[in-house]
């Protein structure tokens, strides 16, 4: 899926746009409105974006967290490494994936709304 | 420890409860006020009280306790239980907002339209709501016994009536200015404590032992054991006893106990040396509960806690009182954004109960012998500190452990009051949603008075694995798959929850005593979780006829940014 929004347009609104400036109303937001095939093209490409970035974030959650009971059962030593990791450094890592998520999944949202308000 | 402090404190923070709830009443007039507080609570607010509720008695008190017997790999809990909260943003939060439902048997019909689903799906969170009412009004129970020797069941009433009074007043309302409220009060009282007990360790040369395995008696301490249980001892362990172990008869004689498992009657007092290891120990052979999870882990660690790590992740986002929360949200954007708060305040609480955990280890290893360990975060400030100044802090930690169960308990009972209200009485006013409210609180109080014993950490637990294998498959594939149909939701909360409600039901009835299979049963996730994914993605594919007809517009509902909305939904 590219990312350009403009490139997206291109692909996607292939009809030529009659409806101009009229009523508030812009073409690919009433066909969302009007529940079209195009227009559910427009959410799925929406809904797949989004779907993508969640998958994403929570590839590195489980890379990051996932092999940690691994190295901790290998090492049944390194106690204090353990109350270190799971006591206190875990939560700065959640806390700033939370934050990239949220970042990334406004712009998405952003840009869609850029895209079939056609600004 | 000086009850009078203690129970000052918890009478403060009842009385505290009321009055910020009868605040929120002034303002809560509608219906919509009643259940959503009328979508108005900004993301400051909602995510403080959203903690608030979430930070319950598993963990102000438990993980504290499980820290203590079991050690660090117990930090597992806090660490899932705040990945929850990551998963559930990533994946349910800003679409489940956008669906405008009230509950989650709402979000059921709004995406299925279909009654039966609608039906399953509250008989769940009025189960996994029942669930986890039972250890928040045990763990009541608990503190106060071991505060003021009161009656088991007195702590358990007073929840009950506190909570019972602010939801059927004030409902969401009152209910979220309650919350956030009630989470800065825990986290001072667990907070203020905390820096008092660490400049007290540090004076004390700061040991550091509690970090290796295992616990060790730093000074000779006299143990009394309550409750007969078995003691399993990795090496040979000299005591003095006085009292019946094995069944033999001792009057303060020195024992040396071999290897193995031995039985301690009820009554008899331990005396272990300075230097000795903490032994292990099981409940005693005739109580229901005798495999107890700390034994299964033992045979399955890395199993057990692959387990543990899937059942919170995927378990928060169905717990009924956390979904709820997100309809108060104006909008999906804010609903995102509160989680991030949420996520930083939740992991600011967590750092500190690891802290009572390591210290409960060094200066009250005996509880995990006298079965008590949940009390070590009210124990310790006067253990370690004493006098007045230890009694007022040991206060604190009261009134916090209080606010835990206050919070939690009525979020619960908020939550299963909605969907009795809505799904089982006859109409929806304001007063059935108060005799709805009795109805949530009395079953669990009744249940936690007539059954007890129920280990906290076991039900919670079991509230989680449940919730992760029946809701979680519905969240997701219900906003992210658009051939989810009715009869494959169905299919799938049926199996992936009541398989899991059945496995651990199973272990805690003692079913197959020992193995890997008691195992698998222990710690049903790992299974469960696949399990309900796959029935219901297979008996949806199985059902493509069955897809119900509006289900694209309902996505776009759940994914379109609130300003391209045409219309504003229910």
């Amino acid at each position: 899926m590219p990312q350009d929004p403009t490139e997206r347009r291109v692909v996607v609104t292939g009809p030529p746009r009659r409806t101009r400036r009229t009523s508030g109303y812009y073409r690919p937001r009433t066909e969302i409105d009007e529940q079209t095939t195009l227009g559910h093209t427009y959410v799925r490409s929406l809904m797949r974006i989004q779907l993508r970035t969640g998958l994403v974030v929570f590839a590195v959650l489980a890379l990051l967290i996932g092999p940690l009971p691994l190295v901790f059962a290998a090492a049944p030593d390194a106690r204090r490494l353990e109350w270190a990791v799971l006591g206190f450094g875990l939560y700065p890592p959640l806390v700033l994936l939370a934050r990239w998520y949220v970042r990334r999944a406004e712009r998405n949202e952003r840009d869609f709304v850029r895209l079939v308000e056609d600004r | 420890m000086n009850s009078a402090y203690a129970v000052t404190a918890v009478a403060l923070v009842a009385l505290a409860t009321v009055l910020v709830g009868a605040f929120g009443l002034r303002i809560s007039r509608t219906t919509s006020d009643f259940y959503v507080a009328s979508r108005t609570v900004g993301p400051r607010l909602n995510a403080a009280a959203i903690s608030g509720e979430y930070l319950s008695a598993a963990s102000f008190l438990g993980i504290a306790g499980l820290v203590l017997v079991q050690g660090p790999d117990m930090l597992w809990y806090p660490v899932g239980y705040t990945a929850g909260y990551l998963v559930l943003l990533l994946f349910v939060a800003a679409p489940l907002r956008r669906s405008g439902a009230y509950t989650l048997p709402d979000f059921a019909e709004a995406r299925l339209a279909s009654h039966v689903v609608r039906r399953l799906a509250g008989a769940l969170v009025v189960g996994v709501g029942w669930l986890y009412l039972l250890p928040q009004l045990q763990g009541a129970g608990l503190t106060l016994t071991v505060l003021t020797g009161s009656p088991d069941w007195l702590g358990a009433v007073i929840v009950a009536v506190v909570v019972t009074v602010i939801v059927a007043a004030g409902g969401m309302r009152s209910i979220t200015f309650v919350q956030a409220f009630q989470y800065w009060l825990k986290l001072t009282a667990l907070l203020v404590p905390a820096l008092f007990l660490v400049l007290a360790w540090q004076s004390d040369g700061a040991p550091s032992h509690a970090f290796d395995e295992p616990a060790a008696f730093r000074e000779q301490r006299v143990v009394t054991i309550d409750d007969s249980l078995h003691l399993r001892l990795d090496r040979p362990l000299t005591v003095t006893v006085d009292g019946t172990v094995d069944g033999r008869a001792y009057d303060g004689a020195e024992v040396g106990l071999p290897a193995g498992t031995h039985r301690i009657d009820g009554g008899t007092r331990l005396t272990f040396a300075e230097g000795a290891e903490v032994p292990a120990a099981g409940r005693g052979g005739d109580d229901a509960l005798s495999p107890s999870r700390a034994e299964s882990r033992e045979e399955r660690p890395l199993y057990a806690t692959y387990g543990l790590i899937l059942a919170t992740f995927f378990g928060t986002m169905g717990l009924p009182h956390v979904v709820v929360r997100f309809y108060t949200s104006p909008h999906g954007v804010a609903a995102r954004r509160t989680t991030v708060a949420v996520l930083g305040l939740i992991g600011a609480f967590y750092l500190l109960p690891p802290v009572y955990g390591a210290l409960g280890r060094l200066y009250a290893p005996e509880l995990t012998l006298t079965g008590d360990a949940d009390a070590a975060v009210l124990l310790l400030p006067g253990r370690m500190i004493g006098g007045v100044g230890g009694d007022l802090l040991g206060a604190l930690v009261a009134g916090g452990a209080f606010a835990a169960f206050l919070s939690t308990a009525s979020g619960l009972t908020m939550a299963v009051a909605g969907v009795l209200t809505q799904d089982v009485l006859p109409s929806r006013g304001v007063r059935h949603f108060r005799l709805g409210t009795v109805l949530a609180m009395a079953v669990p109080l009744g249940a936690s008075v007539l059954v007890g014993g129920l280990p906290v950490a076991d039900a919670v637990g079991l509230a989680f694995a449940v919730s992760a294998s029946s809701f979680c498959p519905l969240l997701v594939l219900g906003i992210w798959w658009r051939r989810l149909t009715p009869p494959g939701a169905a299919a799938g909360m049926l199996v992936g929850g009541g398989s899991a409600f059945l496995a651990v039901a199973a272990t805690m009835a003692g079913y197959p005593g020992a193995g890997p299979w008691h195992a698998l049963l222990a710690w049903p996730a790992l299974w469960s979780v696949p399990l309900g994914f796959l029935t219901m993605i297979l008996v949806s594919l199985a059902t493509p006829g069955r897809v119900p007809p509006g289900t694209a517009a309902v996505l776009a509902r759940f994914h379109l940014p609130e300003e391209l909305r045409t219309e504003v939904s229910a």
